[in-house]
């Protein structure tokens, strides 16, 4: 079953961080990429761009609307996501809980609705 | 052969339905086959006799009206036939002796404390689920309406079968966590029974003794030491039932009990379970509490009660969490121990800091200290304080006495 991991973190910490810490940061996720690359729990992920980079759009009547920044104003934006091939949930809870930005920020751990006959 | 049945019926059916709920891989689906093999008990049992092994016929039966169901419905829905022929392919399979069988029901509870469930969900789910009772008396227990208690169960069911919450013992290393989920839920239950958050009557006994019965169960299935102390500590409170309310519903306070009304038999069982508890390791939250319920439960009258003890025990409980609860509680024991003074000076620290200023039974403790020592106008500044952040009938008749029994004559 596939899942969703959704990454939220606070945006301000991030900006906080020393360059250095931001290494270690870094290195941290390209362990974790590649252990889940490795244990064939891998789909694909990306980190995104930050929310000041966010445009949400609508369409209303027809016309399309544009608005600067995320849909929500929250504490903890978005910042990136995994899309994995989990067991179960309690699976897809163990790896999450291994996603670096699990310490600080949280994960949305979403089952992706299949389309169609499975 | 009806009274027969219906105790089968009672003692069987939860099993069963665990089991089902394992070989069919959904909760809906198995509570339908669970019903199909009781009719079908009652249609067959009393010329055919009950079978030598009747858990093992009526998981049988289910998991074939189960196939049967699925293959009606594929006339409409012809992608359940790929369901119905994967059961009937894994019938030969799955033997009911396997020795999965006896987990299905730790399994079953595992899975409606599941953490990813709201714990809300889990209360109502584990009532539902493990011990049977029907929706609308899960309902009235708890003072809700039953389509929003329904509502509740159908959203964790479905919560279950999208996200596929798994049907599974939890891995040793999560079990920690896992069984706190569970005993949290069972607590919750017996708290809700045995001091009811609102309404008018102090307890409410179909709750707490739900909880009790839990508690045996997962003692069964699962005992370790925090499972034992969690049924001691239920069965030490619980022993005090019939003394703690007047017969019109008044609350009795337990230095004012009856306590030839205690369960002595409850008191020695409990007993017995904390001393096992506490052997075992070093102990922790429940076993703490219950230690503390037995040492109350042992004495026969207030003035043998152990409170330096008691302090003690508390001491332990909040070095292992903090909670302005306990340490409310633990003022009391001191107060009891050291004098009111004492026990008022660290009532108004707690106060002071903020964390229990809406907490009735703070005030209520407060009052009660000020009265000793014959701070009237205090004592009743704090009864009134009290009934204010008090919605139980019992506890605001109490608060309204004690109030009353303030003014001058």
């Amino acid at each position: 079953m596939r899942y969703l991991c959704l990454i939220y973190s606070n945006e301000s910490e991030w900006e906080a961080m020393s360059p250095a810490e931001i290494g270690a940061y870094m290195g941290e996720y390209n362990a974790f990429t590649k252990s889940v690359q490795e244990s064939g729990h891998y789909i694909g992920g990306n980190p995104l761009q930050p929310t000041s980079t966010a445009t949400t759009v609508r369409l209303r009547n027809g016309k399309v609307s544009m608005t600067d920044g995320p849909f929500a104003e929250t504490k903890e934006q978005l910042g990136g996501y995994y899309l994995i091939n989990a067991r179960d949930l309690n699976e897809a809870v163990q790896i999450a809980s291994r996603i670096p930005s699990a310490r600080i920020g949280s994960i949305e751990v979403r089952p992706i609705q299949e389309i169609g006959p499975s | 052969m009806e009274r027969e049945l219906d105790a089968l019926y009672r003692s069987e059916s939860r099993a069963v339905l665990a089991t089902l709920i394992r070989l069919l891989g959904d909760f809906d689906l198995a509570e339908e086959a669970l019903q199909d093999a009781f009719t079908a008990a009652v249609e067959q049992w009393p010329s055919a006799g009950i079978p030598g092994n009747p858990r093992a016929w009526l998981i049988s039966t289910g998991r074939f009206k189960a196939i049967d169901r699925l293959r009606r419905r594929a006339r409409f829905e012809p992608i359940l036939l790929a369901d119905a022929d994967r059961l009937e392919a894994s019938i030969p399979a799955v033997a009911w002796e396997d020795p999965g069988v006896e987990d299905d029901r730790l399994r079953l509870i595992f899975t409606c404390c599941h953490p990813a469930l709201t714990p809300d969900a889990r209360v109502a789910l584990t009532l539902r689920e493990v011990c049977g009772l029907a929706t609308e008396e899960i309902a009235r227990a708890f003072l809700i309406g039953a389509p929003t208690l329904a509502q509740r169960i159908v959203r964790a069911k479905a919560k279950i079968r999208d996200a596929r919450i798994p049907f599974q013992l939890p891995e040793r290393s999560d079990l920690p966590e896992r069984l706190d989920a569970v005993l949290h839920v069972i607590y919750l239950v017996f708290n809700e029974g045995y001091s009811a958050s609102s309404g008018d009557l102090v307890t409410r006994n179909d709750l707490a003794s739900e909880a009790i019965r839990l508690g045996r169960l997962m003692v069964e299935l699962l005992p370790e030491p925090d499972v034992i102390a969690l049924l001691a500590l239920m069965l030490l409170q619980d022993a005090r039932r019939a003394a703690r309310s007047a017969a019109n519903g008044d609350l009795i306070l337990l230095a004012e009990q009856d306590r030839t009304l205690w369960d002595r038999e409850q008191i020695a069982e409990g007993a017995v379970l904390v001393r096992r508890a506490l052997a075992r390791r070093t102990a922790g939250p429940y076993a703490l509490q219950a230690a503390i319920a037995a040492i109350h439960a042992e004495a026969m009258t207030p003035e043998e009660t152990d409170w330096a003890e008691i302090v003690g025990l508390y001491d332990l409980l909040l070095g292992l969490e903090e909670s302005p609860v306990v340490e409310l509680n633990r003022a009391a024991a001191i107060a009891m121990r050291d004098g009111p003074a004492a026990g008022l000076a660290i009532v108004d620290r707690l106060l002071q800091s903020g964390a229990l200023g809406e907490y009735h039974l703070a005030h209520a403790a407060r009052a009660d200290l000020c009265r000793q020592l014959g701070l009237l106008d205090a004592a009743t500044a704090a009864y009134q304080r009290a009934l204010e952040l008090t919605t139980q009938g019992p506890e605001r008749r109490f608060l309204e006495r004690r109030l009353a029994s303030l003014q001058p004559r």
